[in-house]
């Protein structure tokens, strides 16, 4: 049992480890940047006035939202390959599926902040004489930016934990090259515990700050 | 795509049509069985974080903490791997290899405990929203603490819940695909088999795509039924 727990099999591999990491916390950048610049336009298309536009933009919202993400890793490792030919690695493949993917959630987040704004205001900015843009750049997303962030950060601590599927297809993250070492030294209950506990304390703090932010900078 | 021999027809033969079947019946399985454990045991711990009890507050707090930040997939692996290994000799051995169906049930017991700290967050949020008036009526009216939450709070508390409840449904109706990590042969992975074997990707997966989708739209068709037919008369919908 934990008698004989062996803290240096962690030591030992920790390069390797540290370089899987790496790569968790580049797709994890990589993906909430583009996830947000793709979610914000899905936001402003979903809120069109337009309504084929609206309805194309909810339809991408909610066909994606109802797919497991290990099922749309599979779709895009499996295809974007074949789609563009395979020079496209399958980092960029994965990270593909994390933008559209979470694009999909943050852009219902964005959506959600700017519909929380009253109509009222909006009236209220238009009487005042601002043009429709003015109204949106001074009245509408100060507000809606202050009500949405809270949410998008705890949607991308979700997303950090989310980039641990790419184990399906053998991306070497901080957990699959845990994996690699449990299984090499037979030492499962270190390597997971390990990973377990690292995860456990970084998303703990950060939803933590998250907290406190939102009750500093809440309307 | 100029090259993609299309093969639509494979999926209803013999063997993939079974696979597909049966992976279909082992995702609803999980999802349903998991959920039979993250309602009741979720509801518990939301409402232990709403009582006036600290070490309850404490307790559930700290349960939510620890399930909602650890990823699935690597409390799938905790579960799988390390807690037989940590269980005195024996006990470890039937839970790994004795127990019936050792992968399957370690998988319904995995996602129904991390399941149960996203609906003890709803049912928490659920039970904020009321305001504490509702709580003094009750308690004013000669109720006891029990009575309060069985007849005052939890049925306004659940009606209240229920869009996000079924989003929590969906969650752990999709989160069953980790299942396929400890190798439960489930939809996801049965589409996998299919396209190893038969190289039809995109039919493989657009099965499977179409099967996650159709039953995300019936149960959110059935839901907004259950929601309209519980309304509290003379209310509108709160929360959402």
């Amino acid at each position: 049992m934990l008698g004989n727990f062996d803290y240096s099999v962690i030591l030992r591999s920790l390069p390797f480890i540290w370089g899987g990491m790496v790569l968790t916390l580049q797709l994890t950048a990589l993906a909430v940047t583009g996830g947000l610049l793709l979610g914000v336009v899905i936001a402003l298309l979903r809120l069109s006035p337009l309504k084929p536009v609206s309805w194309l933009a909810a339809f991408y919202v909610n066909f994606l939202r109802s797919m497991p993400l290990i099922l749309v890793i599979f779709w895009f490792y499996t295809l974007v390959p074949k789609l563009i030919g395979s020079s496209i690695s399958g980092f960029n493949s994965v990270l593909l599926a994390f933008v559209m993917f979470e694009a999909a959630y943050y852009s219902e987040i964005i959506r959600a902040g700017i519909s929380s704004v009253r109509r009222g205001q909006i009236s209220a900015a238009m009487a005042l004489g601002l043009t429709k843009l003015q109204s949106m750049r001074y009245v509408v997303l100060p507000q809606a930016i202050r009500n949405m962030i809270p949410v998008l950060l705890t949607q991308s601590i979700i997303m950090l934990q989310d980039t641990s599927l790419v184990y399906v297809v053998g991306l070497r993250d901080f957990l699959t090259t845990a994996d690699v070492v449990a299984s090499r030294d037979n030492r499962p209950i270190e390597l997971y515990g390990m990973v377990a506990i690292v995860f456990l304390v970084v998303c703990f703090s950060m939803s933590r700050l998250v907290g406190l932010l939102r009750r500093r900078y809440a309307l | 795509m100029g090259s993609y021999n299309w093969n639509w027809p494979i999926l209803l033969k013999s063997p993939y049509f079974g696979w597909i079947v049966s992976g279909f019946e082992y995702t609803c399985l999980i999802a349903v069985l998991a959920w039979l454990i993250a309602f009741p045991l979720g509801s518990a711990i939301g409402i232990a974080r709403s009582v006036d009890n600290r070490f309850a507050r404490a307790v559930g707090t700290f349960y939510v903490d620890i399930f909602r930040n650890i990823p699935l997939l690597v409390q799938m692996f905790l579960w799988y791997f390390v807690v037989p290994e940590l269980l005195p000799h024996d006990l470890g051995r039937w839970v790994k290899r004795d127990m019936p169906y050792p992968q399957l049930t370690t998988a319904i017991f995995c996602l129904g405990l991390y399941t149960a700290s996203r609906v003890a967050e709803q049912v928490r949020s659920g039970l904020g929203a009321i305001g504490e008036g509702q709580r003094y009526a009750g308690m004013a009216m000669g109720l006891t603490g029990f009575q309060v939450y069985r007849y005052v709070l939890l049925p306004v508390a659940y009606r209240i819940i229920i869009p996000p409840l079924t989003s929590e449904f969906l969650g752990v109706f999709k989160n069953s695909s980790l299942a396929l990590t400890i190798g439960v042969l489930e939809l996801t992975s049965q589409a996998r088999q299919i396209e190893e074997y038969t190289f039809a990707s995109f039919e493989a997966f657009t099965v499977a795509t179409v099967l996650y989708c159709a039953v995300t739209l019936l149960v959110i068709l059935l839901m907004r039924v259950i929601e309209g037919r519980t309304r509290i008369p003379g209310t509108i919908t709160v929360g959402g």
